[in-house]
């Protein structure tokens, strides 16, 4: 396959022949090519369709500015929508295909929405499609959306790696242009520990694009050369294919780097792009300027281009998008591209320049001076632009690619990712950075208006001397090469008037008229120009149009651009991988996952398991030829309530609480009295919020004096530390009392039921006496067990039988659940997962997460009671607003089917037997439900308005989005031994 | 002017001249029956429910910058009235009922989209959680149905059903919850108060408020003193400030910043809106085919309008654990809007102490949707002196006699709800 | 965000946790006269304004010190960070 429009020169290596793909074709490239500079050197103008009205279109750029040639890169799950031909760079195999077209891309039958473009204008789709109503999502909407979007994703799971790192420096170089290298030469040589970004695979930026010379070395030489001193000290970091995507506070960055986007997939267990998270001590924005288009009649020709990238093209990439080239421009820099083309021996048919006294005059080429390109023809690819002379006659000149120079902007982009507005500079006729700039960073070079060569060298040296002073670090500017120090000579114009369409942002077809109908229609700020018009809104995010828009709109209001409002920028830079950002944070590794001591053993057993909050805890255990959850939940809890049953309950918060005054702090942190617990009890508590809502629950045991040992529940654990690390430190900071948790340096088991206390003396060591009498109801103590390990005994119960709690430190489990198995063979012993704890737990009344929701008071909860007003605890004096004691305030009550065989669910609303359903009869609603394998019918505990006078009352549990309805009466919470004997056993 | 297919076709044809602005572009009198502070959403719509359906015409909008450049131009544009307590629910289904006429309302196509919110559920407590609420809506009149984990594939299949660290057990699902166009809201209400004689003064930033022994007399702006019967303040996110120069310096409000976040255009991918519920997570996808999606908030003070890179990066953890197939996918945009966060996540609409001035804020982050209610219920109070009937519990003093409307149960701590 | 952490220096400010106002540390006597009205104060109503803000951080993935950080909402710089502690005590709050 030929490279047709290959010329001679380039930074591409010509020794090797890469293969790709384009819309199924196959054809030729190099290393360093990007797949636009591949194509182009292919003969390939076409790469895309834009927006709305499908045009066709081909790269306008050379770099991530570029709006036009996007491709889908890669096919299957590794698919990537909206990729940028113009800086995807080129590999073996690269298989890439046009977007948003409908039939091949030069036959795009979406294409009659051009015909119909009038109909199309800005907005037009806020007046109309409104009738009739039901239309909208059913016909419109869905046609509209079809219609739109750009590139697809395959649905499939991405299959590539991402990582997250952290990168500190002291001085972050943003570009590796001429003053970024000028830059990280002058910091790297004195020392100071530098990263320098880029987003292109070759740093030098513009020096790789230009013929100038840097002392006796072509630019890209220079560049290369200094990249090589840089890349060998050790305290500077060289990145490239690096994009600094945003500026944070405090001097942190993110950074992406495409690690493996070059390579046909990445390597096996690489990444394809890292973030990084750069914090710097300071940063120097070195990135550059992007050019600027005029628009015209038609200025989306394929083959119509910025006049730098037709040159970076020519002189990096050795390729042309044409054989006949035209230069249109309004400032000296478009008379470069002619220079370098000619030079090339290409041809250049004529230079357009709009200055009618500026422009230079050569006898190289012809120009044109004061006369303006009017109009483009060629629709699949430019074939000629029609000329405008100054004397009013127009002229037609033959060409197949037209570079267009309308000025530099310089890249202010980070400067504006957080206060900071730019500022117009008169003789740019550009937005150069202004107001507050990140803290600790400065700007150099182009980004900062210095265009010239020599500037950006100088202005980067002295960047980083004066951001280096600033920590403390001396340094003195590199030896800088002599280079060009051209001025800007620049007529500033942003479009050419014409009757015809004339492109001001190409991706989403926003024209010249389009911003004069939004002033026509009073959508004349900057904001209402971008959102009516869609101007900027583009994966480009306007970084070649806004400017435009902003002109034109100026034009309209008769004011200056910078009074008609400056265009800032957010972040990312350029738009970033969703993958990248989630970094290995997804699937299951989303959050990390807690395992309990007892997991090991529990996986033998062939445990169901379920995810409770980061806690992995076992749900049931199945046994042989059970085929339903019931089954095993049933069995586990009959067993246990029958003789004994043992749970893994470690992941219930614990918190030590040490001190003098640990018994007063806690006093404070429950609502109930805790100051006189004697030392060997145990005592449920329940917390409070500031706003006398409950917190948690739990249980304290007072192991010495001054020792206490906290649960909380599962889900709470974490916020009732953090709140009692508030108390401590800042309420009460000189309590004498330390805290920390130690949820994890315990393992816990909850063992159950009358045969409890007979398994546990065959572990427990015999010195130890658990019997009723020395070991009762809500005591606890330290202990030794199977031969002298310590650990410690609770006689708490959840599950409303005899029961204990016994913990050990977490290394040693996994070998004391196997022992108790063990040793509760004798007893039937079952272990039991977290169904039949909540199944217990409901049969005994005790609340749970599902009642402590955060909006329950302790009157809701029908523990009014235990608030004492007798002492100052959080909560206590906000829970005696009025709201939350009226007299028909929701009370925790029991709920069983009137007619037991029937069932209903958690969630169920309470309705009086007679009333309607609907939201004024509401009556409350069910918090949880289960089956009570003891009493052979569903259960439920739930709140009801005055709940605890209504006991016998019958009411309906309606449940209307599952259609379902259950009469049910109104009994205790305490479904099982009510009296609490077995729990005193 | 009236919008129309047929005007579009005849402007089509003849060149686009006869477009008229939008909105007028009035100087300031000197005296307004109302003067409304704040063009956003909520600002322009309660003028245009003063007019319309008050029947006042003597009202002015006043804006600092442009219309709609505050949260009702930056949010993650979701629509729905899936709430639990009844303080809420009345109040936020009839902003969708009037959501579902607003563009014939106000002649304005505002894209009302009704694809349905998802709100996903990965516990057996959240799907009882959500069944209470579920039934709830039911109860109000409201649509909802409860999925299983089937259902939820039928409808979002590409979900991660299979390797999710937390499984997707079902789903509350409102079928006429959706998205709006939100810029389209602003000028929506902008054009409907306009054609009633509402003046919409842009660039005109209040400096304060005119208070003569209890009462407000007017406010002062940038562009002269202007009188006003009453003064309706709907600022949210701004409020501690501009209630500030009205001498009230203490609210039940906190400012932070919240993200949102758009991608690059794809081809339809989502059927509707889709909240994730084991991580910060919601999502949508614009008729231009941008996946709209945000998370949590910052989560502390500030009234800077952007945010940091760790929400961010939480905010896409969530959405590729949820829909592992959008990792490819670019997040082109991200920006920030301040919220009044309110001490129980539900809003406030209110007269002050200071007789003549009215307040509408602490919208959280569920403002956008509330937009119509909340420019009508305003519009009602600031016309009769009475709450609108579905706007009785949001009121200053709850928090004191305890009548929070907490629909999350965070408690008083803002940056929870 | 990097907060410079009292006694562990430059600290992402990740690892920590926010809570709100520093005046949260002023809680008030529950046996005071209007002490329902001052809880309601105290719990409720914030000064919130946009500029220099003292505001409580907890250090979670970190040393467990809560901060008194002093931080403006408008350009989000943080100008002074103290321990909790100290600032509580200096507000004369003891046991």
């Amino acid at each position: 396959m030929s490279q047709s429009h290959r010329i001679d020169g380039g930074l591409i290596d010509r020794s090797r022949a890469l293969h790709f793909r384009f819309n199924g074709k196959t054809y030729q490239g190099h290393p360093g090519d990007t797949l636009a500079s591949a194509l182009l050197a292919n003969g390939v103008r076409l790469m895309g369709r834009s927006f709305k009205y499908h045009r066709p279109r081909g790269p306008i750029s050379a770099g991530s500015e570029e709006p036009n040639a996007l491709v889908e890169l890669r096919s299957g799950a590794r698919q990537e929508p909206n990729t940028r031909a113009t800086t995807a760079e080129l590999f073996d195999g690269l298989d890439a295909r046009s977007q948003n077209h409908v039939g091949p891309l030069s036959f795009d039958l979406l294409a009659v929405n051009d015909r119909l473009s009038p109909f199309f204008a800005a907005g037009f789709y806020y007046k109309t499609f409104m009738w009739p109503k039901a239309f909208w999502e059913k016909l419109y909407e869905p046609m509209i959306r079809r219609a739109a979007g750009l590139g697809s994703l395959t649905k499939e799971a991405d299959p590539d790696l991402y990582d997250k790192g952290f990168l500190h420096c002291d001085l972050l170089i943003i570009g590796g242009g001429p003053a970024g290298l000028a830059a990280a030469l002058t910091a790297g040589r004195a020392g100071a520990n530098v990263i320098l970004a880029d987003e292109d695979f070759v740093l030098g930026g513009r020096l790789n694009a230009e013929t100038f010379t840097l002392g006796d070395a072509s630019g890209s030489d220079w560049a290369s050369a200094t990249v090589a001193e840089l890349a060998a000290m050790p305290n500077v970091r060289v990145m490239a294919r690096t994009t600094v995507l945003g500026a944070f506070d405090h001097g942190i960055f993110g950074a992406l780097e495409r690690v493996s986007d070059h390579l046909l997939q990445p390597a096996a267990g690489k990444p394809r792009q890292i973030l990084w998270r750069i914090y710097a001590g300071r940063s120097l924005l070195c990135a550059g300027a992007t050019e600027r288009p005029i628009a015209f009649e038609n200025n989306d020709r394929p083959g119509i281009m910025l006049a730098s990238a037709l040159r970076s093209y020519a002189n990096r990439w050795a390729a042309l998008p044409g054989k006949e080239v035209a230069i249109f421009t309004n400032n000296d820099d478009g008379h470069r591209t002619a220079t370098d083309l000619l030079a090339k021996g290409i041809k250049v048919a004529a230079v357009i320049d709009s200055r009618k006294t500026d422009a230079p005059r050569t006898n190289r080429y012809e120009v044109l001076a004061g006369a303006l390109v009017s109009g483009a023809s060629g629709r699949l690819g430019l074939s000629g632009v029609e000329v405008r002379l100054p004397g009013g006659e127009t002229r037609t000149i033959a060409c197949q690619a037209l570079g267009v120079s309308g000025g530099w902007n310089p890249n202010v982009h980070l400067t504006c990712h957080q206060r900071g507005r730019p500022v117009w500079d008169e003789a740019l006729a550009a937005f150069v950075p202004g107001g507050v700039l990140p803290a600790g960073m400065s700007v150099a070079g182009a980004a900062a208006g210095t265009l010239s060569t020599a500037g950006a060298l100088s202005s980067g040296a002295a960047g980083a001397v004066k951001a280096l002073a600033d920590l403390g670090i001396r340094a003195k500017p590199a030896d800088l090469p002599e280079a060009e120090d051209a001025p800007v000579r620049i007529a500033p114009l942003f479009h050419v008037p014409g009757k015809g369409r004339a492109w001001l942002d190409q991706q989403n077809d926003v024209t010249v008229k389009d911003v004069k109908l939004a002033h026509q229609e009073g959508y004349v700020s900057v904001e209402h120009l971008k959102r009516y018009t869609t101007l900027g809104m583009a994966t480009d995010q306007g970084k070649t149009a806004n400017i435009g828009g902003l002109a034109v709109m100026a034009e309209m209001t008769g004011k200056s651009i910078p009074e008609t409002g400056t265009t800032i920028f957010r972040p990312p830079y350029t738009p970033v991988a969703i993958g990248a950002l989630a970094g290995r944070s997804a699937g299951k590794d989303f959050r990390p996952t807690r395992l309990t001591p007892s997991h090991k053993w529990a996986a033998e057993q062939g445990a169901v398991f379920v995810e409770v909050g980061m806690w992995l805890r076992a749900q049931w255990f199945p046994r042989p030829g059970e085929t339903h959850w019931r089954q095993s939940v049933d069995r586990e809890v009959l067993a246990t309530r029958k003789s004994v049953g043992i749970c893994d309950v470690t992941t219930l918060g614990k918190i030590d609480v040490q001190g003098t005054d640990a018994a007063e702090f806690l006093n404070r942190i429950y609502a109930n009295p805790f100051a006189k617990l004697a030392v060997g009890k145990v005592r449920y508590g329940l917390m409070l919020r500031e706003d006398g809502m409950a917190m948690d629950d739990g249980t304290t045991a007072r192991l010495a004096e001054d020792h206490f040992v906290m649960t909380t529940t599962t889900a709470n654990a974490v916020g009732v530390y953090r709140h009692m690390e508030f108390c401590r430190q800042c309420l009460w900071p000189d309590m004498d009392v330390q805290i920390i948790s130690t949820t994890e340096a315990w393992a816990q088991y909850s063992v159950a039921g009358p045969n409890a206390r007979r398994l546990l003396q065959k572990i427990i060591d015999p010195a130890f006496d658990i019997s009723n009498e020395a070991f009762p109801y809500m005591g606890c103590g330290e202990i030794t067990v199977c031969g002298g390990l310590r650990a410690r005994l609770f006689r708490i119960s959840f599950s409303g039988e005899l029961a204990f709690e016994i913990a050990v430190p977490t290394r040693y489990g996994d070998a004391l659940i196997r022992r108790m198995v063990e040793a509760g063979k004798e007893f039937d012993a079952v272990v039991y997962g977290t169904e039949a704890l909540g199944v217990m737990r409901i049969e005994k009344g005790h609340a749970a997460g599902n009642e402590l929701n955060g909006t329950s008071t302790a009157l809701n909860l029908g523990m009014g009671g235990m608030v004492s007003k007798k002492k100052d605890s959080i909560g206590s004096t906000l829970s005696e607003r009025e709201g939350l004691n009226r007299e028909d305030a929701l009370g925790l009550v029991g709920f069983r089917p009137v007619n037991p065989a029937e069932t209903f669910a958690a969630g169920s609303h309470l309705i009086g037997k007679g009333d309607v359903a609907n939201a004024a009869n509401d009556q409350g609603y069910l918090t949880s439900v289960c089956f009570s394998p003891n009493l052979g019918y569903t259960i439920g505990l739930g709140y009801l308005k005055n709940g605890a006078a209504r006991k016998g009352e019958v009411l309906r549990a309606v449940n209307p989005v599952q259609n379902a309805e259950t009469l049910v009466e109104v009994v205790s919470a305490h479904f099982v031994d009510p009296e609490g004997e077995r729990l005193r056993a | 002017m009236r919008y129309s297919g047929f005007k579009v076709l005849k402007e089509a044809l003849t060149g686009h001249k006869g477009w008229q602005p939008a909105w007028r572009d009035p100087a300031p009198k000197a005296h307004y029956d109302f003067v409304v502070v704040g063009g956003g959403g909520h600002g322009l719509a309660t003028a245009h429910y003063l007019a319309k359906v008050f029947g006042r015409s003597s009202v002015a909008v006043l804006e600092k910058g442009w219309i709609g450049g505050g949260n009702v131009g930056r949010n993650t544009t979701i629509i729905r009235s899936n709430y639990l307590l009844d303080g809420n629910e009345p109040f936020y289904e009839f902003s969708m009922k009037l959501w579902e006429g607003l563009e014939q309302d106000f002649n304005f196509n505002a894209m009302v989209s009704q694809r349905g919110v998802l709100n996903l559920c990965h516990t057996d407590a959240q799907r009882d959680a959500f069944r209470r609420r579920g039934n709830a809506m039911r109860l109000n009149g409201v649509d909802a149905e409860l999925l299983d984990t089937e259902g939820v594939r039928r409808m979002a299949p590409f979900l991660n059903f299979d390797s999710a660290r937390f499984p997707i057990k079902g789903g509350l699902l409102q079928p006429r919850g959706g998205t709006v166009r939100h810029d389209a809201v602003a000028w929506g209400y902008a054009r409907g108060a306009d054609s009633r004689g509402v003046d919409i003064i842009q660039n005109c930033e209040v400096t304060g408020f005119r208070i003569e022994n209890g009462k407000c007399l007017g406010v002062d702006t940038t562009r002269g003193f202007i009188g006003a019967g009453k003064v309706g303040v709907a600022v949210a996110g701004s409020s501690g400030r501009v209630m500030a120069m009205a001498g009230i310096n203490r609210l039940p409000i906190e400012s932070h910043v919240l993200q949102a976040f758009v991608s690059e255009g794809l081809k339809p991918l989502l059927p509707g809106v889709i909240t994730y519920g084991a991580g910060h997570f919601y999502v949508s996808q614009s008729d231009k085919g941008g996946l709209v999606f945000g998370g949590d908030i910052d989560g502390y003070n500030s009234y800077a309008q952007r945010g940091n890179l760790p929400v961010v990066e939480d905010v896409c953890e969530g959405g590729m654990s949820l829909m592992p197939m959008i990792g490819r996918a670019r997040l082109l945009r991200m920006w920030g809007g301040i919220m009044d966060m309110s001490m129980d996540g539900s809003p406030i609409i209110d007269r002050t102490d200071i007789d003549g001035l009215y307040f509408n804020g602490g919208w959280c982050y569920g403002g956008f949707k509330a937009t119509p209610a909340s420019g009508w219920c305003f519009a009602h109070l600031l016309a009769t002196d009475r709450p609108h009937e579905t706007a009785t519990a949001y009121r200053f003093d709850r928090f004191r006699k305890g009548l929070m409307i907490d629909e999350k149960g965070m408690g008083a701590q803002p940056n929870l709800h | 965000m990097i907060i410079p952490h009292p006694l562990l220096g430059p600290r992402d400010s990740q690892e920590f946790t926010y809570l709100g106002d520093a005046d949260l540390i002023d809680r008030p006597d529950w046996q005071a006269e209007n002490a329902a009205d001052r809880f309601y104060e105290y719990l409720y109503l914030r000064d919130n304004p946009a500029g220099e803000h003292r505001e409580l951080w907890f250090h979670e993935q970190g040393d467990r010190s809560w901060l008194v950080v002093t931080r403006d909402t408008v350009t989000h710089e943080i100008s002074k960070v103290e321990l909790a502690r100290d600032v509580a005590r200096a507000r004369g709050r003891s046991k």
